[in-house]
């Protein structure tokens, strides 16, 4: 008889990562005794251990969400050594080896601004205001590469409903943790800190945006934005805040660290858009992480259902 | 010093050295080590091993003259073919998986992009200089005019830390530090050549001019 729960099936079911990692670091033994015949400095760094143990928490996800693709996901150890996290420096692996030791207990996020209830809220209190979900949300990075991800979280809404917006309330500002001497790489990295995005409150409140603690299964990795970030799958990446230390509700449209950098660049929307090209490289299409040609990107990244936050909008000037 | 510099072993060994980071690839294509994006970890050691044979080639005429090696000549042209050789493996990897072998794509994309316009236009720049490269075509051309052709690869050099330096977000260390590289290799060139016109023998001063070569 068969026995079908495929349904019920959560990304933590599949594989404990523990014993798919021990599996990788044997196969690339095995493929170093093969290549050891050949030279190369190559070798050398395959015979490192890539993957540092990480005490990351198991998440008990409740609820499965309708919000989830069900494209492949990208494998857990591409997500965690490709990372955009400047503050750790510019590489894409440096995140992985910078933010090693990066402390995220004890951690508070404030929240506060034009809101009637203010306060500040421990990462156990922010984690527990709502059952976790799991969500599998395509991420779309301006620099045209992409990724499928299981994030753990609940809709940001819950938490903005709790704070209690006033009407002045227009903009949510979002800021990252940032310490020089934690962060000594932050320094090249040719932007200013701490990072800070924003959205339209109305944005904040879509189901989609999401208040994220893990991933796959587990608890977020330093490299991906330990503790707490936002994950808004319609934008580009870097419209995401990872490390958040702040939540500001605001009048006014908050400054945005890459439309600071760059303005012509890196606008304050930032909606994933194929006919919207950067000026320097072209957004219609994307390479998905391990695929070797590139394929389409989608409006939205495909995530339709926010057309609506920005009818009459010219999408061209307001990038 | 000399008779290593003009062993024909040591042209081999250079030539192996060149190699290495092309074997590399090789290696890590064959064994998963190319990390999570292995188009662009090509297409940047490509294009990073393009620019360093760039800046080696333009070092050996200030170093044969600063260092009074003038064996040096001997690896120029092998360093040059190397530059092309990476080219042409980056070029690839855009033509490519970037652009799926589209020449319609590609074409729309160097019209569009002034990154892509003069990384471009250096890959292009460098075809002819490779093409004579060999002990025939200088002498078909004749020194001087074979000369004045490789000068090319002074715009190359300079339209290959321009295409770097666009494609950067914000950390622009790499690219500072190629652009300084050739920054001095061409200075000392327009220094050297100022120098050569100021001892140019005039009329009247013959007889010291060629007492001093």
């Amino acid at each position: 008889m068969l026995i079908r729960r495929g349904p019920d099936l959560k990304y933590s079911d599949v594989t404990p990562k523990s014993i798919y990692l021990n599996r990788r670091g044997f196969l690339r033994r095995l493929g170093i005794a093969g290549a050891a015949a050949a030279a190369g400095k190559g070798l050398w760094n395959l015979a490192l251990p890539r993957q540092s143990v990480l005490a990351l928490d198991k998440l008990d996800v409740k609820v499965k969400s309708p919000f989830s693709t069900t494209e492949k996901i990208t494998p857990f150890d591409d997500v965690t050594h490709y990372n955009n996290f400047y503050e750790f420096g510019t590489g894409k692996s440096d995140p992985a080896r910078n933010a090693k030791n990066f402390r995220t207990s004890p951690w508070t996020v404030s929240v506060e601004g034009e809101c009637r209830k203010p306060r500040k809220y421990s990462l156990e209190e922010l984690r527990a205001l709502a059952p976790l979900e799991e969500r599998i949300y395509r991420h779309r990075c301006v620099e045209a590469w992409s990724i499928v991800v299981p994030w753990i979280g609940y809709s940001l809404s819950v938490l903005i409903n709790l704070a209690e917006p006033t009407p002045k309330a227009k903009y949510v500002a979002f800021q990252s943790f940032f310490d020089h001497n934690v962060m000594p790489e932050a320094k090249y990295a040719g932007i200013d800190f701490p990072y800070v995005e924003g959205l339209r409150l109305d944005e904040a409140m879509h189901p989609l945006t999401l208040l994220c603690f893990g991933m796959y299964g587990e608890s977020l990795p330093p490299q991906d934005g330990a503790p707490v970030r936002t994950v808004i799958p319609w934008k580009y990446g870097f419209k995401n805040t990872k490390s958040l230390v702040k939540i500001k509700f605001q009048e006014h449209q908050p400054p945005t660290t890459w439309n600071m950098a760059n303005p012509h660049e890196y606008g304050f929307y930032s909606n994933v858009n194929p006919n919207v090209d950067h000026p320097r490289w072209s957004q219609a299409t994307e390479r998905r992480l391990g695929d070797i040609f590139k394929h389409k990107t989608l409006m939205f990244n495909g995530y339709d259902q926010v057309a609506s936050l920005y009818t009459g909008m010219d999408l061209r000037k307001y990038y | 010093m000399r008779k290593l510099l003009t062993s024909k072993w040591t042209k081999a060994v250079l030539f192996t050295a060149a190699l290495v980071p092309f074997l590399d690839l090789l290696v890590r294509v064959f064994t998963a080590g190319l990390g999570p994006n292995p188009v662009e970890f090509v297409q940047h050691a490509t294009g990073d091993w393009t620019i360093r044979f760039i800046v080696f080639t333009l070092a050996i005429s200030p170093l044969r003259k600063l260092l009074n090696i003038p064996e040096l000549i001997r690896f120029r042209r092998m360093l040059g073919l190397f530059a092309f050789f990476y080219v042409c493996l980056h070029f690839l990897t855009y033509i490519g998986p970037d652009q799926s072998f589209s020449l319609a794509g590609m074409w729309h994309d160097v019209a569009k992009r002034p990154f892509i316009t003069v990384g471009f236009l250096g890959f292009v720049l460098l075809i002819p200089l490779a093409l004579t490269s060999t002990a025939g075509w200088i002498r078909r051309l004749g020194g001087r005019r074979w000369q004045m052709l490789h000068r090319a690869v002074y715009v190359t050099a300079i339209c290959g830390v321009v295409h770097y330096y666009w494609l950067v977000k914000s950390d622009v260390r790499a690219p500072l530090f190629y652009g300084a590289a050739v920054a001095a290799l061409l200075l000392w060139r327009v220094a050297d050549a100022l120098r050569r016109r100021r001892r140019a023998p005039v009329p009247g001063h013959a007889r010291e001019a060629s007492v001093r070569t």
